[in-house]
């Protein structure tokens, strides 16, 4: 932006058109001063230094107006009330419905059902059988299962520390963990399984709740492969 | 006129066939007309629910199934981009996509976080605790860069993943999410921020062990796509021994982030303890390539007027 020095005298003040006279002022800082300083001749000195005062304010903010421009602005978005108001009151009923808490342990039943974890955790064996029998059985044998497993979770304890150290609750989470790592340890180094030959699809991460196959989300665990390697590179 | 301290109204009242409450002039007659007419309704349901539950013993056995309770859920409109897991065209678009290379393993991600201007402590706190939860991640403060200066660099060193966090007032309440070597960008609404020392709960910090993820809900595409970006944030082969497990549930668009840590106490049972923040986002808009306000090509921007018509119809 340019500057201009505006001059008003008394003889004009009948004509408003004609009051103010208008100068452009130089680009250069310095000149613009000697400019006004020019053209203020007559006039008293304290007027003079006020107008040089004013002018320097007017061109230092030019300056910081043209470097904030090229800088990243901050683009205000308004909010509109009602409808903040509205998405917060959906996303509580959300939360209410979504139930996580139980979603996520479902979810966490489920992967453990369908071995997932390998053989981390004891009971999975009798899971496996547990889950079989019950889908065959359709829900009529269920009560019967449960006493079963209760008995046996009773065995698994003789065998593993793991299964005792579930009354500490979550605040041993350290001690479980070394407890862990050692039986994971044992277990890896002497099974061999074969698992199924696994399609492209499983490796992706399905996400879940679909309706009828879910995948393995997440792992590919790498067993040692002896035997059948003819199917696999068939089927590769 | 009516007054107020008369007996309530005879069973059987006459009225002319066209009456209706609303066109009584008089307030208070039209109010106490109205209470009267509730309180008839009232009757009548109570007295057709008992009849029902009479009706249900009476039959026993017989009895039909207990209607289900309509819920939204239950009600949604049903969406012709849903997923159908034996889509053939799906699993070949996934295989072909931008994070086809994550899904088989070929790249491991790499994650930058990172703020808009001056971040408050509450911002910069959550960055912190969302860097302990995302393992591989890197916190960097913008000191007034632009964006689209950053992303060629974060390619250049690798990183796979950028999220910057937008604050307002000093809380967090938005969140870019954009897939680094030319991916998708997605720009959420985080709302419900809450840190660590704000859940209740007397567990420890989480661990470097990489978590397992649970993408519950997103059935169509966009949902979908949505759901292999947040996959594609965590690495490939979680740490069972660490049994942390991040939990993305989308339900009505709305997508909840919970950071828990479980524990098998049986077969049938499972304990469950929240750690680490927790925040809820909606997708605002998700766009093809990496972060560009101007020229993006959007793949889906979220239009008020269009989509939120219906409260039954949900695009996640």
């Amino acid at each position: 932006g340019r500057c201009y020095l505006y001059m008003k005298t008394i003889e004009r003040a009948a004509f408003p058109r004609r009051l103010w006279e208008r100068v452009l002022l130089s680009k250069n800082y310095e000149k613009a001063l000697e400019e006004i300083d020019e053209n203020l001749i007559y006039w008293p000195r304290f007027i003079r230094h006020k107008c040089k005062q004013r002018f320097t304010k007017i061109t230092q903010y030019l300056i910081r107006i043209r470097k904030l421009t090229l800088k990243r602005q901050r683009k205000l978005v308004p909010l509109r009330r009602k409808i903040e108001r509205r998405e917060n009151r959906r996303e509580e009923k959300a939360l209410i419905a979504a139930q996580l808490d139980n979603a996520i342990e479902k979810e966490l039943l489920e992967r453990l059902k369908q071995d997932t974890y390998g053989d981390i955790y004891n009971f999975p064996i009798h899971a496996f059988d547990k889950a079989l029998q019950q889908q065959d059985a359709e829900s009529e044998s269920e009560s019967d299962a449960e006493r079963e497993e209760d008995d046996e979770d009773d065995e698994d304890m003789d065998k593993r520390e793991f299964v005792e150290a579930e009354d500490s609750e979550l605040s041993d989470f350290e001690d479980m963990d070394k407890l862990e790592t050692s039986s994971e340890e044992e277990q890896e180094e002497e099974e061999e399984v074969e698992k199924k030959a696994s399609h492209s699809k499983s490796k992706g991460k399905m996400p879940l709740k679909g309706p009828a196959r879910r995948k393995r989300p997440y792992i590919e665990i790498e067993y040692e492969e002896e035997t059948e390697p003819s199917t696999k590179t068939k089927a590769a | 006129g009516r007054g107020e301290g008369r007996a309530p109204a005879p069973e059987r009242v006459l009225f002319p066939p066209t009456f209706s409450v609303s066109e009584i002039k008089n307030k208070q007659r039209r109010h106490f007309m109205f209470l009267r007419w509730k309180q008839q309704q009232r009757k009548e349901k109570l007295a057709l629910k008992k009849k029902r539950r009479k009706e249900r013993e009476a039959l026993g056995d017989k009895a039909p199934p207990k209607a289900v309770p309509k819920t939204i859920e239950n009600q949604r409109v049903y969406d012709e981009t849903t997923v159908d897991p034996n889509d053939e065209e799906v699993a070949f678009d996934e295989a072909t996509d931008e994070f086809a290379p994550y899904f088989n393993r070929q790249t491991v991600p790499k994650i930058l976080i990172t703020t808009s201007d001056r971040p408050r402590g509450r911002t910069v706190r959550f960055c912190e605790q969302l860097a302990t939860v995302i393992p591989n991640s890197h916190v960097y403060y913008r000191r007034g860069l632009a964006l689209k200066r950053i992303i060629p660099q974060c390619i250049a060193r690798d990183f796979t993943d950028l999220i910057v966090i937008n604050e307002d007032r000093k809380i967090p309440n938005g969140l870019v999410l954009s897939h680094l070597p030319d991916g998708p960008t997605a720009h959420f609404r985080m709302s419900s921020v809450r840190l660590r020392k704000e859940i209740k709960r007397k567990g420890k910090e989480p661990t470097e062990h990489v978590p397992e993820v649970i993408l519950n809900n997103f059935t169509t595409r966009l949902g979908h796509s949505i759901g292999r970006m947040f996959a594609a944030l965590f690495p490939h082969d979680p740490q069972f021994i660490g049994r942390q497990v991040a939990t993305f549930h989308n339900q009505r668009d709305y997508i909840f982030f919970r950071f828990h840590r479980y524990i098998f106490k049986s077969e049938k049972k499972v304990g469950i303890q929240e750690l680490g923040p927790r925040f809820t986002l909606k997708l605002r808009s998700l766009q093809k390539g990496t972060f560009d306000s101007k020229f993006g090509e959007y793949e889906w921007i979220h239009k008020r007027r269009e989509m939120d018509t219906s409260r039954r119809k949900f695009h996640l």
